[in-house]
């Protein structure tokens, strides 16, 4: 007996999936060849207001410490003494909140795009800023 | 008389959001008496956000629950705004309650995939999930991400929602209005799902009052109780929200799932409304966060903030004492209402019927790890899995019939 779920069910058949495949742009080698060097699942354009991997003008910063402060999971950090301080950040701890980039009084931070960040070692050279 | 037999289900499990632990008494196929739980996954939140200043807790209430992260923060921002009598904007409150009706849509779309799952129809948990992306999409274009929205300020909310996004929401709204036919017949008016829900777990109206049910597990039961009608907060004063409820209550599954069904449809009207009635103007009370920061430390008294999230009541406690951050912060969930209903739905019904009666209040706990059935003495592991699999194959048999 068919359900009226069934007629879905046969019309999802044909359609193509809905979820955004993994761009194969940031694939590994190994796969990349196999997808034909990205040819396939095109990277899917983020939001405007996307919050990915923060960028720190390093040359801007004055070293105020508020990031510090109203960062929620501490992943900013103050090195150095006044008045060469500066911050450093631990990406694989952020919660990309981006209330660090409002609160800065030089807006010396903002947030990217950059999304995919994934490694083996969380304090290697991708994931601290600064 | 014939012998009953214990079977502990849970409480861990990779794979659940929130371990519980059942205990079921269980004469043959039925179940003569259920316990629970709770208490295995205390992450001491509450302990962390009274060592920190509220600007940072707010992100972490967020992180109470993944699919509540709008209503957790927003009782919260409220609370404190109460203490520290801080003016809201009327078109933060409206982008409050447009964020707050999204996140319901999609939390009751991921419950109906789960619902569906859990009688044993994977392809209609496909089928829903891939409806729900919609939405996701929709969330994500105004807040920027798919899940911790981070869109809220004390004061206000931290992004706009322009008038060039109308239309997309517009659009989104259109589309469930337009599929909550389509959702109706596959949930509401197949007969298998009806078989497998009519009276199955029944709360009937008294005990769900006496339990303090709240939320669409209430509502089912033919208790008019929701937040956003009785104690309407930010801009539902404004709005036409009326708690739904079916015709004539039963209070079993499928009262619970009609409830939640229309609840979409309602999320579209009122976001609709607010598109309509949103004004131009300022969306934060105080703009610079370093202000806001000083600010706070002047508060003092303390407030709740109570909000009406997917699965019902929301309510968090504050006490500021002039100090960074807060001498009390006290949170309840909705679940924590909703589980002490599950004796009572469960008792009477069939073994296989557990999953989904568990599932029907919507908690935020998957289901069963591990059950270890004693038999005659003997211990035998039967795995979630299994327990899935039971649940499966009833729903086999009713379609046969």
């Amino acid at each position: 007996m068919p359900t009226p779920a069934f007629f879905e069910l046969v019309k999802q058949i044909l359609s193509k999936p809905v979820t955004n495949l993994f761009p194969s742009k940031y694939a590994p080698a190994s796969i990349k060849k196999f997808l034909k060097k990205g040819k396939i699942n095109p990277p899917i354009k983020t939001p405007d207001k996307f919050r990915g991997k923060l960028i720190y003008e390093k040359d801007k910063c004055i070293g105020c410490g508020m990031c510090v402060r109203v960062c929620p999971s501490s992943a900013m950090e103050l090195v150095g003494e006044p008045p060469k301080r500066k911050i450093k950040h631990y990406v694989s701890r952020c919660t990309f909140c981006a209330i660090c980039t409002e609160v800065c009084p030089v807006k010396c931070l903002h947030m990217s795009d950059e999304f995919l960040l994934a490694d083996f070692d969380k304090h290697s050279e991708n994931l601290i800023v600064g | 008389m014939s012998k009953t037999v214990n079977i502990p289900i849970g409480p861990v499990h990779p794979a659940l959001k929130e371990p519980v632990r059942f205990t079921i008494e269980v004469e043959g196929e039925k179940v003569v008496g259920a316990d629970y739980e709770v208490g295995y996954v205390h992450r001491g939140i509450e302990w962390a956000g009274m060592r920190q200043n509220p600007i940072k807790t707010i992100h972490l209430s967020e992180r109470i629950c993944g699919i509540c992260a709008f209503c957790h923060p927003l009782c919260f921002v409220q609370a404190i705004e109460e203490i520290g009598d801080v003016e809201v904007p009327e078109r933060a409150e409206y982008i409050r309650v447009i964020t707050a009706e999204l996140e319901r849509i999609h939390s009751h779309m991921l419950w109906a995939g789960v619902a569906a799952h859990e009688i044993g129809f994977d392809s209609i948990l496909n089928l829903t999930w891939n409806i729900r992306e919609k939405v996701m999409d929709i969330v994500e274009y105004i807040t920027g991400n798919r899940v911790t929205y981070g869109m809220l300020q004390i004061g206000g909310v931290r992004r706009n929602i322009t008038e060039k996004q109308y239309p997309k929401i517009r659009e989104a709204t259109q589309y469930y209005r337009e599929l909550l036919d389509k959702i109706e017949d596959v949930f509401l008016r197949d007969p298998t799902i009806r078989m497998r829900s009519r009276d199955v777990g029944i709360l009937t109206k008294k005990r769900a009052l006496e339990l303090c049910a709240v939320g669409p597990t209430a509502r089912a039961s033919g208790v008019p109780k929701d937040v956003r009608q009785d104690f309407p907060y930010i801009a539902y004063p404004d709005l036409d929200v009326k708690a739904i409820m079916p015709e004539e209550p039963i209070g079993d599954v499928y009262d619970r799932i009609f409830v939640r069904i229309r609840e979409i449809g309602q999320s579209a009207d009122i976001i609709e409304q607010c598109l309509d009635q949103m004004e131009p103007g300022p969306i934060l009370a105080e703009q610079n966060v370093a202000k806001l920061l000083a600010d706070l430390q002047n508060f003092e008294g303390e407030a709740v903030g109570r909000a009406e999230a997917p699965r019902g009541e929301v309510f968090h406690y504050v006490r500021m004492n002039k100090n960074e951050a807060p001498l009390s912060w006290k949170a309840r969930a909705p679940t924590y209402n909703n589980v002490q209903t599950w004796p009572d739905m469960i008792v009477g019904e069939e073994l296989a019927d557990v999953p989904i009666i568990v599932a029907s209040i919507d908690p935020c706990v998957s289901c069963t790890d591990r059950v270890t059935l004693i038999k005659d003495g003997k211990e035998e592991i039967v795995t979630g899995e299994q327990l899935h699999k039971l649940s499966v194959l009833k729903t086999k048999r009713v379609m046969r019939r």
